[in-house]
């Protein structure tokens, strides 16, 4: 996916949304450059219903633990499973391979509180 | 939090800009966390060398007369009457036994050959120690603690290559000192207190000078550190390498709520034929079985457990309280050091955690994770 069409939320996680009512859902290059040192990904189970802001899993570095929170809301209906165990995929294609889970939408609302492209780089410019 | 305008700054503290370091406030002070991955900086230590900025790190030296007496008095290890060279690891205590500080405490010859003492303590309770020692200097006595923090620069050199390194640039082989041990001598023409000391489980040195050649003397070592594939290392690495040694951390496996007695440092308290603040205390602390004691944890798979986890046990509930954790780079394992009651204390001991709500299985290991002469 091209990093520049997708949404982000301040939390870093980036969002593509389907017009299927399906939202793909990364965390950026950025994020991932910050964190350094991942070991390990835990998923929510598919069928797990989530809401905006919700925390839908963990990401464990050697140096902490980062909740990765989900920008939208709606139902997990699947989780890129062979990815915990190969988390170097994160630093190599965060946008297309590195994807974390598809949640089928219950609504749309949650995606305006999203930043586009332009917004969320100025932001990490910014130094947040 | 204090502004980054306010930290304080070593006098390497630009060197780690303009090499990438990622500044955090440790203990007021602006310090590299990491340059680039704190893996690779972990593993460079193990394997060739890694080299710390470890200025933050309070500086005292006394003059006077009778400083060793006076310091015994407040340390759990016999300071008082050891040789010449000697660098003696100990804790501090309060009258309850519970723990001000741990540091190092040097009896070592200056550049003519006269000894002083001096100690290096840890960052964030550098004024309180100052403070203490202050307060209990009698008044009759003579003797005065100077506080060469912010005039001189400390600097860690660790790794099986990290002698040699240092070999090459000084005006000593810190091989040729025995462990525990320093002096002083020159890097790079230039005078410096060289001890074989060290926070991460390999054999070292560490190296204290003036302020105004810090930067020099680092670009030396770090020339020689890279050519035989070491460099620069940040205090995550430092502290993922000190938790595979076991080595507790201030604020996490000690505290002023932590009995001496309870850590498990038995080589760093001497009891026989001396006093010191605490003794009593450290000695019921001994006896008294509802104590939780310090033990390492190894968990099933990669989730981490980290400081303030709960430990449980199945049958019982809360039996203990994570203090360290972190995903051990050289074994591949997450590890854990924490306090638990002393009948679950026993290695081989089955234990759950609560990570975040979730509950993790682990096992009670013996310390260290890691010891470099029994890999």
């Amino acid at each position: 996916m091209d990093p520049q069409t997708l949404l982000y939320a301040e939390s870093h996680e980036w969002v593509h949304a389907g017009d299927d009512g399906v939202a793909t859902i990364g965390i950026s290059a950025h994020a991932v450059e910050a964190l350094t040192d991942l070991v390990y990904m835990e998923l929510p189970d598919v069928g797990t219903a989530v809401s905006a802001g919700d925390s839908f899993g963990v990401v464990e570095s050697v140096k902490a633990t980062s909740d990765l929170f989900c920008p939208v809301d709606g139902e997990v209906i699947e989780a890129n499973t062979g990815l915990p165990d190969n988390l170097e995929i994160l630093s190599e294609d965060p946008y297309e391979k590195g994807w974390i889970i598809k949640v089928k939408m219950s609504g749309t609302d949650a995606l305006s509180n999203l930043m586009n492209y332009e917004a969320y780089e100025k932001m990490n410019a910014d130094g947040h | 939090m204090s502004s980054v305008e306010q930290l304080m700054k070593t006098p390497l503290h630009q060197w780690h800009v303009s090499n990438n370091g990622r500044m955090v406030d440790f203990a007021g002070w602006s310090m590299p966390v990491q340059y680039s991955s704190i893996v690779d900086e972990h593993h460079q230590t193990r394997n060739a060398v890694g080299m710390f900025d470890v200025s933050h790190m309070g500086r005292l030296f006394f003059s006077g007369a009778n400083v060793g007496e006076f310091l015994d008095s407040l340390t759990t290890r016999r300071v008082a009457g050891v040789e010449t060279g000697k660098v003696r690891y100990s804790l501090m205590a309060k009258e309850d036994g519970c723990i001000l500080d741990d540091v190092l405490v040097y009896l070592l010859p200056d550049a003519n050959g006269n000894p002083f003492h001096m100690m290096v303590v840890n960052a964030s309770n550098r004024e309180k120690i100052v403070n203490w020692i202050n307060s209990h200097i009698p008044s009759d006595s003579d003797i005065v603690l100077e506080d060469k923090t912010a005039s001189s620069a400390m600097i860690a050199v660790q790794g099986p290559k990290a002698n040699a390194v240092v070999a090459g640039l000084a005006g000593i082989n810190p091989d040729d000192l025995g462990y525990y041990t320093g002096t002083t001598s020159t890097v790079c023409g230039v005078e410096a207190i060289v001890s074989r000391t060290g926070y991460t489980g390999e054999d070292g040195c560490e190296l204290i000078v003036e302020s105004e050649h810090a930067e020099k003397i680092w670009l030396a070592v770090h020339e020689a550190a890279s050519a035989v594939g070491g460099g620069a290392s940040g205090l995550a690495a430092r502290d993922t390498l000190r938790l595979e040694a076991a080595m507790p951390l201030y604020g996490h496996e000690l505290s002023e709520t932590t009995n001496v007695a309870q850590t498990g440092l038995r080589f760093a308290v001497q009891m026989k034929d001396r006093t010191f603040i605490g003794k009593d205390a450290i000695l019921a602390g001994r006896k008294d079985e509802s104590l939780p004691v310090r033990i390492g944890l190894q968990l099933d798979g990669k989730r981490v457990a980290r400081e303030e986890a709960d430990i449980l046990d199945p049958d019982s509930g809360k039996i203990g309280t994570v203090t360290s954790g972190t995903f051990s780079p050289t074994l591949q394992k997450s590890i854990s050091m924490g306090y638990i009651k002393r009948e679950h204390s026993a290695a081989g001991t089955k234990i759950v955690i609560d990570i975040r709500g979730r509950h993790y299985d682990a096992v009670v290991v013996e310390l260290p994770f890691y010891d470099r002469n029994n890999k």
